[in-house]
């Protein structure tokens, strides 16, 4: 019954949808204030029912309700509870479920906090955002239903693929799905703020807490995933340019790039048509990933739930919305005039450069992703673009990124003075020239990838520290230092999400630089070296998980004689998929991550096994989650907060220029 | 059946570690070239996995290939050219450069050096414009009449 009344809540949604997407539409051409106020009630009843829905399958997973074929292909009596509701969208239906509930959800939240908006541009958004919803909900109820019964219930489930029975896997989609739709409400103000045919610094205003917002879900949702495939997949890899990861790295390199351009848009009246094109690419990339993912046009490793027959539904929702949004675009953006004017040098012009390396970085990673699409259709040939290519061609861009960013940050507005700005930042890249020295004396010559790696990285922090120094102005140094709380979050948010990006880089180089690897067979009992390490095979015993065998190693790693830890790897089996699993084991280190591997018994005795030492590993993390931090405490910037952001940005030169 | 069919698969699927010890070569710098060797090649039946990554069995046999013309005295390029010759570019992870490979390669350096042109302009006329509307005669002379009190 439950279940009926979730199926039933899905159909009213799309009916709740279809008068969001309409009627406040044809109110706010003809100016009737009734039609419009339609919107407010419609978002909210959507949002209300998909949630209702979404319970209700929740429900049906965690009572193990087999009358459903989701939840038998998808669930089992055995598997644990936190797996039971993921499993909710670990699954095509489900996973679209959440999509729509994400959705509606932005939309609400729309209603909720966009009391200070325009009444046409708020009916005007809600009625995107509902025409959107209403798309995928039909998609959702006449391809991908949930809520389809069985007429025979089996005794129990298929299982979720053990691989995604994970914490870190599941939270990842959640993450990643809040991100993906976030850039939704980035594409409703760009195409409503053009069917009104005004964009101001309000509008960009309006824009840019929705785009952060996007952009830090996204930003959790990629290093989550990233950190999963580090401990899980069992050779301690965590970016492998798979098409699935790709998708959701193209709407976060886009988003970026759109968050930067805002602020051109709110400070200067400058960049408004870019800005525009972006916020409609930004939401192209996430739709454009949805179908990656949903039609397994491009198998991946990641395609565990795929059908390409509903592909072609998906593309036609990309086609209809990317069409009429970029028709749109190109009838209207003549009529966005820009206002303020910039010099060559100055922060106006280092942010395009921001967003010409960005957008040239996605392009990049999407050609190397539909590539292989391409050559097969255009000349039938069976091709790969896979890691070597991307690193090689997507590296470049970013270096060059990291190599202006601090310049650009400290660039004041409309006219700069490249020689004094530089002048500022002469400590930082000192201290990165001798960073790089050191680390390749250090190294002893070989590949420059740790080096440079090192020396961006501390070139972005030290860039970054100088920026915040810079904005507590004049006077003695300790009265400076005391200015620093005082400084705006936005200020802080700004540094925060630039020293991350140089952490993250640092982190990315060195564990391509210096990786130590030791494959090898071990008896119980042997020893052999790792790096700086000793490591010890002292057993290996058989045992049984809940739903899972498991064969566990107990091996010991000692530095000079002296114990560093005991680490415990698995190699799992799950009966009712018949799949194996690698557990690794990790040593989870400030500097260094011990990372420990059992293999197949061998023929001869012993064991297979598989000893890396990762350099920084974990500062890989530490950096996402500092830009993701940045991004939550610029999100929450005082004038966000306050609801005056309407009515100060009608003075958009507020902000003082340096 | 139920049993034997698990039994059969779990036989099959029996997890095997990417590169085995038993298929390294003793040699550290030959070795060292064959797993950058090996990750440059996609296993053919797998969806997107390099050889060196993958548990399958073509996988193995093919390392096994690589190490084989290694030791042999091949070149990594000849190494590469004779799985290639097997098993198409599809094996390749890093398409070549050559043909409509080119545009692959080029799509990135071309659009960064039209969107920079393209800025450029666009900061020109941008800067030319405020001159364009800049004062007439008649204004000019009351501006200067007003600095001058």
């Amino acid at each position: 019954m439950i279940v009926e009344l979730g199926h039933f809540a899905l159909v009213m949604a799309l009916a709740a949808a279809l008068v969001q997407g309409t009627l406040p539409l044809i109110g706010a051409a003809r100016g009737d204030g009734r039609l419009m106020a339609l919107a407010a009630p419609a978002a909210n009843a959507q949002f209300l029912l998909i949630a209702a829905a979404f319970a209700a399958l929740t429900w049906a997973f965690v009572v193990s309700d087999f009358s459903l074929v989701l939840v038998t292909n998808n669930s089992h009596t055995l598997k644990p509870m936190l797996y039971k509701v993921s499993g909710v969208w670990g699954n095509h239906e489900g996973s679209l479920l959440l999509w729509t509930l994400a959705l509606s959800g932005f939309g609400a939240c729309a209603v909720w906090f966009g009391g200070n908006l325009p009444a046409t541009l708020r009916a005007r958004v809600l009625a995107v955002q509902g025409l959107i919803g209403l798309a995928f909900l039909a998609f959702m109820l006449f391809t991908s239903n949930p809520f389809l019964r069985l007429a025979v219930p089996p005794l129990n489930g298929a299982d979720l693929n053990p691989l995604l029975q994970d914490p870190g896997l599941a939270f990842h989609p959640p993450f990643l799905y809040l991100g993906y739709v976030g850039l939704s409400m980035s594409f409703s103000f760009a195409v409503a703020a053009l069917i009104e045919g005004r964009i101001d610094a309000a509008w960009a205003r309006w824009v840019r807490p929705w785009t952060l917002a996007a952009w830090v879900f996204l930003t959790i949702g990629i290093a989550l995933g990233s950190w999963w495939a580090y401990y899980e997949l069992g050779w301690g890899g965590f970016w492998f340019w798979d098409p699935v990861e790709n998708a959701s790295f193209m709407p976060w390199l886009i988003a970026a790039a759109l968050l930067h351009s805002a602020i051109v848009v709110e400070k200067r009246e400058a960049l408004k048509a870019w800005t525009i094109l972006l916020a409609i690419i930004a939401f192209g990339f996430s739709l454009t990933g949805t179908f990656i993912v949903r039609s397994g046009v491009i198998t991946s490793v990641h395609s565990f739930a795929n059908d390409p027959e509903r592909g072609i539904f998906i593309l036609m929702i990309l086609a209809v919305f990317m069409g009429g949004a970029l028709t749109l675009f190109a009838a209207r953006a003549g009529a966005l005039e820009a206002k303020g004017v910039f010099g060559m040098v100055s922060r106006e012009s280092a942010l395009v450069a921001n967003n010409l390396l960005l957008a040239v970085a996605a392009l990049v990673v999407f050609i190397g992703t539909v590539w292989p699409l391409v050559a097969e259709m255009l000349w039938g040939r069976a091709l790969s673009v896979g890691e070597p290519f991307f690193n090689a061609a997507f590296t470049p861009f970013m270096v060059l990124l990291a190599l202006i960013l601090p310049v650009g940050a400290l660039l004041p507005w409309k006219r700069g003075d490249l020689p004094g700005t530089l002048r500022r930042l002469g400590p930082a890249a000192a201290l990165a020239v001798a960073l790089l020295a050191l680390v390749w004396a250090v190294q002893g010559g070989g590949p420059v990838l740790g080096p440079v790696g090192a020396a961006l990285g501390l070139w972005l922090v030290a860039g970054a520290a100088t920026d915040l120094l810079g904005r507590t102005g004049r006077g003695p140094l300790m009265q400076r230092l005391g200015r620093l709380g005082r400084l705006p979050r936005a200020d802080w948010g700004r540094v925060t999400a630039h020293a991350g990006l140089g952490v993250t880089i640092f982190a990315a180089a060195a564990m391509h630089a210096w990786p130590v690897e030791v494959i090898r067979v071990a008896r119980e009992g042997e020893s052999f070296a790792l790096g700086r390490y000793e490591v010890t095979l002292a057993d290996v015993t058989e045992m049984a998980g809940p739903n899972y065998t498991s064969t566990m190693a107990e091996m010991q790693v000692t530095r000079n004689s002296s114990p560093v830890t005991t680490l415990y790897p698995e190699k799992r089996i799950y009966p009712v998929q018949a799949m194996p699993t690698t557990e690794a084991a990790i040593d989870y280190g400030l500097f260094r991550d011990i990372y420990l591997v059992i293999g197949d018994p061998q023929e001869g005795g012993g064991y297979a096994v598989r000893g890396y030492v990762k350099p920084f590993a974990n500062w890989l993390w530490a950096g996402a989650l500092m830009m993701a931090f940045g991004g939550l405490l610029s999100l929450t910037d005082r004038r966000y907060r306050v609801a005056a952001g309407a009515r100060r940005a009608a003075a958009p030169a507020a902000q003082p220029a340096e | 059946m139920r049993a034997i069919l698990l039994a059969v698969l779990l036989l099959v699927a029996g997890p095997v570690l990417a590169v085995q010890p038993d298929e390294m070569l003793s040699d550290p710098a030959l070795e060292a070239r064959a797993r950058e060797i090996s990750r440059q090649l996609r296993c053919p039946v797998c969806q997107g996995e390099s050889i060196d990554d993958s548990n399958a069995q073509i996988s193995r046999d093919l390392r096994l290939a690589v190490r084989e013309r290694l030791v042999a005295g091949d070149s990594d390029a000849e190494v590469i050219d004779y799985v290639v010759a097997r098993y198409g570019e599809f094996v390749l992870f890093n398409p070549r450069a050559t043909g409509s490979g080119l545009i692959l390669w080029l799509a990135g350096p071309a659009m960064l050096l039209a969107g920079a042109a393209i800025a450029i302009a666009a900061q020109r006329r941008r800067t030319r414009t405020p001159e364009e509307a800049a004062l007439t005669a008649e204004e000019q002379a009351r501006l200067e009449a007003l600095t001058r009190e």
